[in-house]
């Protein structure tokens, strides 16, 4: 959580600090084998919660085998007693007592499982938080001491260019200017393409009623005038 | 990998999302490995694509500190906060006294996601650049 706090602090600081020392070599080696200490901690954790989750299940069906054992065993006290047989079900009760007993102590020991469970598991999610926050703490300050190292290379080599960096408003002026310029061109170009090129020598051609481009309308009137005159003389043909 | 082989083709896969305007990348020297990329009809508006061990980060500089109407700094900061999560990939941010627009990518990325990033920032940056010139000297 600490992490955002640490650069806050670590930012008011000049550029030229931040891009020489955002960590040093000996915070990253520290960093570093604590992330493999945690990462280390957390094998070891799986391997013994895989154990004792183990165990756990044992002792739980132990305790379901005791308690039916118990039921069994009083049921025949039960019995023992229906039948007169005083002594014999005095016998089976000590035998209840002393399955009560180790019922007991299983119970015990399931609990006890059972809360190492939570330890463990426990114990796992904080090492991953762990290496979760050394992690994110390097990347951040690696990635911002890369930011200010290239901010620091950019400006050093537009500077030694001789060409400084434009102030936006220099860019955007620029920048909107070639678009215009751009704009410009391509209506020039279909203005020119109108007088010069293909459709100016097509309207010429039309005008002067050259080629196909002539007096389409009139020639099709023609057509059409002379399929009806001969359309008459057949009629006229056939009535004679 | 190195960044530079890691952005082999990056000069041709932008130039392509982009419609086929020129793109040039060059190195630029110093201690961390930094590629410039200019673009053709914006060459005041470079993109600088940078790295370190976790990320690939991809920035445009907009302006400095300097260029800032101090009257109105306090609107224009809320104005790129407010900003930030509309702005597709790409966010406002400062490095030292200069106002940046930048991508960040694993730094496992493709070249193509780089290059996509790179088109988005450049639209992106253009596009704050004539918005936000209002609050500049």
């Amino acid at each position: 959580m600490s992490v955002i706090r640490k650069m806050m602090t670590l930012l008011r600081g000049s550029a030229r600090e931040i891009s020489e020392s955002v960590l040093d070599a000996n915070a990253t080696r520290i960093y570093e084998q604590e992330i493999l200490d945690a990462k280390h901690s957390i094998d070891e954790a799986r391997a013994s919660l895989t154990g004792v989750m183990a165990k756990e299940m044992q002792s739980a069906r132990e305790i379901e085998r005791l308690k039916k054992e118990v039921e069994r065993y009083e049921g025949l006290a039960l019995e023992a007693l229906e039948k007169s047989q005083e002594g014999l079900a005095e016998e089976v009760a000590g035998r209840v007592g002393a399955l009560e007993l180790e019922l007991e102590e299983q119970s015990k020991a399931h609990a006890a499982y059972a809360v190492q469970v939570v330890k463990l598991k426990d114990m796992i999610k904080s090492a991953e938080a762990r290496i979760r926050e050394h992690e994110r703490e390097i990347a951040m300050a690696k990635t911002t001491e890369s930011v200010y190292r290239a901010t620091r290379s950019i400006s050093d080599t537009i500077g030694s260019s001789g060409s400084k960096l434009l102030d936006a408003r220099q860019s955007l002026e620029r920048i909107k200017q070639r678009h215009e310029d751009l704009a410009d061109r391509m209506q020039a170009a279909e203005a020119l393409d109108k007088e010069l090129g293909h459709k100016a020598l097509e309207a010429k051609l039309a005008e002067a009623g050259i080629g196909n481009y002539g007096d389409r309308g009139r020639k099709a009137l023609e057509r059409i005038k002379a399929k009806r005159a001969a359309a008459a003389q057949e009629t006229a043909e056939k009535g004679e | 990998m190195t960044l530079k082989a890691q952005l082999k083709g990056l000069d041709t896969i932008t130039a392509q999302q982009m419609g086929g305007v020129m793109v040039q990348l060059q190195p630029i020297p110093g201690e961390v490995p930094v590629i410039q990329v200019s673009i053709e009809g914006r060459e005041e508006l470079p993109i600088f694509v940078t790295c370190s061990d976790t990320q690939i980060l991809c920035m445009c500089y907009l302006w400095a500190e300097a260029e800032v109407q101090p009257g109105r700094r306090m609107e224009m900061l809320e104005t790129m906060l407010d900003l930030n999560p509309s702005v597709p990939l790409s966010s406002f941010g400062r490095v030292g006294d200069r106002y940046v627009l930048f991508g960040a990518l694993a730094r496992n990325a493709r070249v193509e996601d780089v290059a996509q990033d790179i088109v988005a920032l450049s639209d992106n940056a253009l596009d704050a650049l004539d918005a936000l010139s209002e609050f500049l000297k």
